[in-house]
């Protein structure tokens, strides 16, 4: 395993001092929370879908830095993009992180999120990377409730 | 008195856990997760090779000079734990997979016997999962509530409170020795002598006690006291419910099976007395026999100097963590094992605990089964080390740099 002080670059510590589209939208047409049981992260995730697009997209929460930053990232990249698309990205983010897809070359999508590639090396904080993108893939589904068991 | 001059020998202690001398992330290993899991010296861990390679059959089976033979190893661990803990008799030993199977099995079997619809069971609020959900589930069967003994901001039980808290409905009364969590130790007598003046008999929850200090069932008067092999320089598999034979003579045997039984026909089986009407099947004999090991190598040690050792280390580390600025201890009562939980500002648990393992300190990152006791101080997780007879002053300086260091990569 490399030394977990590489995935806490700057960019991760960054957005989990100061969260990107933190808080929820009242007048949301998709909505739901994500659990880590194993952790106690919670997310709460609100979105505005019209037209096939993520309009808006906000998250409320407690939880590590992993969990957070990850959340931050992943509202800002979504915004504004087709559902289809903000789906597509959280396979290839699921991928990534379980090793499963090469960072970069098979994950066209997420841009900067690689930066996430190196949770891979840590087993047990997978889920926290990965919650964000569960709760999403819930709220799009329509369903209330995403949890990381 | 003189062993108590005489300090352990950590440096020749050391020598016995391979694992001590581990290079993980490039970096020694600092094994502070003793709460966790215990090592195993070699001594316990060739005694079960040696079972398994020269002894190995069944227990209580046949005539056979092997099984003979197996069958008095595994009887003198069950005496071994007896002496260990001061109980009575052997046959108030019984042997379970750990420390919840215990639980369990008194709540089965005991609670399911004793347990009405209006009746309570009063638990503290320091209590392990494993202290809480097999009540939480027998209460449900039977209509029955859970009452709870509330504690102070240091960790402290309100013993005040039982005056109150235990009515003519309670029926069992629950506490943990010593917090996971907290390293609060329990004045456990004192709770039993209050209960058993109300008629309410005792489990104790004994998990992170034994390995830390001397019990002597005699003189706490528990009615139940559970453990684990494995928190004991011992291996998985194995733990021990100690219950006063009179209570468990009274109980129902829990899991039917071979091995438990009296005899057999199609129209009725009549049970052995304790402690074999309650272990049903094969039971994990090398553990039982590991676990007899263990016990000598802690009483060779001695659990004084270990307890005086252990203490030193606690209060040093103490000082130490509580010196970093933003780090807050949680659990201060005046009593403590060598058990430290702690929580920094800004920084989750579980980051804290990926950092502390790039660093080959090994600790605990989470809610240590122990959901209540964090709602209770308001912290979703907490970063725990904790300290065994074969840690050092210079592994506590790791730790504390190792927490420094995470902290500055935050700021």
């Amino acid at each position: 395993m490399s030394d977990p002080r590489e995935l806490y670059q700057q960019v991760i510590l960054e957005h989990n001092k100061k969260p990107r589209n933190f808080g929820t939208l009242e007048a949301c047409t998709h909505h739901a929370e994500g659990h880590n049981p194993l952790c106690g992260d919670e997310l709460d995730l609100t979105l505005i879908v019209e037209n096939g697009l993520v309009q808006d997209i906000k998250f409320k929460g407690s939880g590590c830095a992993i969990d957070v930053a990850s959340a931050s990232l992943m509202t800002g990249a979504v915004k504004g993009r087709p559902v289809a698309e903000a789906e597509a990205m959280a396979e290839q983010f699921r991928g990534m992180v379980r090793g499963e897809l090469e960072p970069g070359t098979q994950t066209p999508l997420l841009g900067k999120l690689t930066l996430f590639s190196g949770v891979k090396d840590l087993p047990s904080r997978v889920k926290c990377a990965v919650l964000p993108w569960a709760t999403l893939h819930a709220a799009l589904k329509g369903e209330a409730e995403a949890s990381t068991e | 008195m003189s062993t108590l001059l005489q300090p352990l020998d950590v440096t020749a202690i050391r020598k016995d856990f391979p694992l001590l001398s581990r290079v993980l992330n490039g970096k020694p290993v600092v094994y502070l997760d003793s709460a966790v899991s215990g090592q195993m010296p070699l001594p316990v861990i060739e005694r079960m090779v040696k079972y398994e390679r020269d002894e190995h059959t069944n227990v209580h089976r046949g005539v056979s000079t092997l099984s003979q033979q197996a069958t008095d190893f595994y009887e003198a661990a069950r005496e071994k734990v007896r002496k260990f803990i001061g109980a009575g008799s052997s046959k108030e030993i019984v042997w379970t997979r750990g420390t919840t199977e215990a639980i369990n099995l008194v709540a089965q079997t005991y609670g399911r016997r004793n347990v009405q619809a209006g009746d309570e069971i009063l638990l503290s609020a320091m209590e392990h999962h494993a202290n809480i959900v097999p009540w939480q589930m027998l209460a449900e069967e039977k209509g029955a509530t859970l009452k709870v003994i509330p504690m102070t901001d240091d960790g402290e039980l309100i013993l005040e409170s039982l005056d109150e808290l235990i009515t003519h409905r309670t029926k069992l009364l629950g506490v943990v020795h010593v917090s996971n969590v907290l390293g609060t130790v329990n004045p456990v007598k004192a709770i039993i002598a209050k209960a058993h003046a109300r008629g309410v008999p005792v489990l104790v929850d004994g998990a992170q006690a034994v390995p830390h200090l001397q019990v002597d069932m005699r003189d706490l008067d528990a009615d139940f006291y559970v453990f684990s092999g494995h928190k004991l320089s011992g291996p998985t598999g194995i733990g021990v419910l100690y219950g006063k034979l009179e209570l468990l003579e009274a109980m129902p045997p829990w899991h039917g099976g071979g091995s438990m039984i009296r005899n057999v026909t199609w129209a009725k089986t009549t049970y052995l007395g304790a402690p074999g009407k309650f272990e049903a099947g094969t039971p994990p004999i090398a553990a039982a026999i590991g676990l007899g090991a263990a016990l000598d190598y802690i009483t060779e040690l001695g659990l004084t100097r270990i307890a005086a050792y252990e203490h030193e280390l606690l209060v040093y580390a103490t000082k130490r963590l509580e010196g970093i600025p933003g780090l807050r201890i949680l659990g201060t009562a005046k009593e403590k094992a060598s058990v430290i939980s702690f929580v920094v500002e800004g920084i989750h648990p579980h980051d804290m605990g990926s950092l502390l393992d790039g660093e080959g300190v090994v600790v605990r990152a989470g809610h240590h089964c122990a959901q209540p006791v964090m709602a209770r101080f308001n912290v979703p997780a907490t970063t725990r080390a904790s300290f065994a007879y074969f840690n050092t002053r210079e592994e506590v300086d790791v730790l504390v740099s190792a927490v420094i260091k995470a902290i500055e990569l935050f700021k």
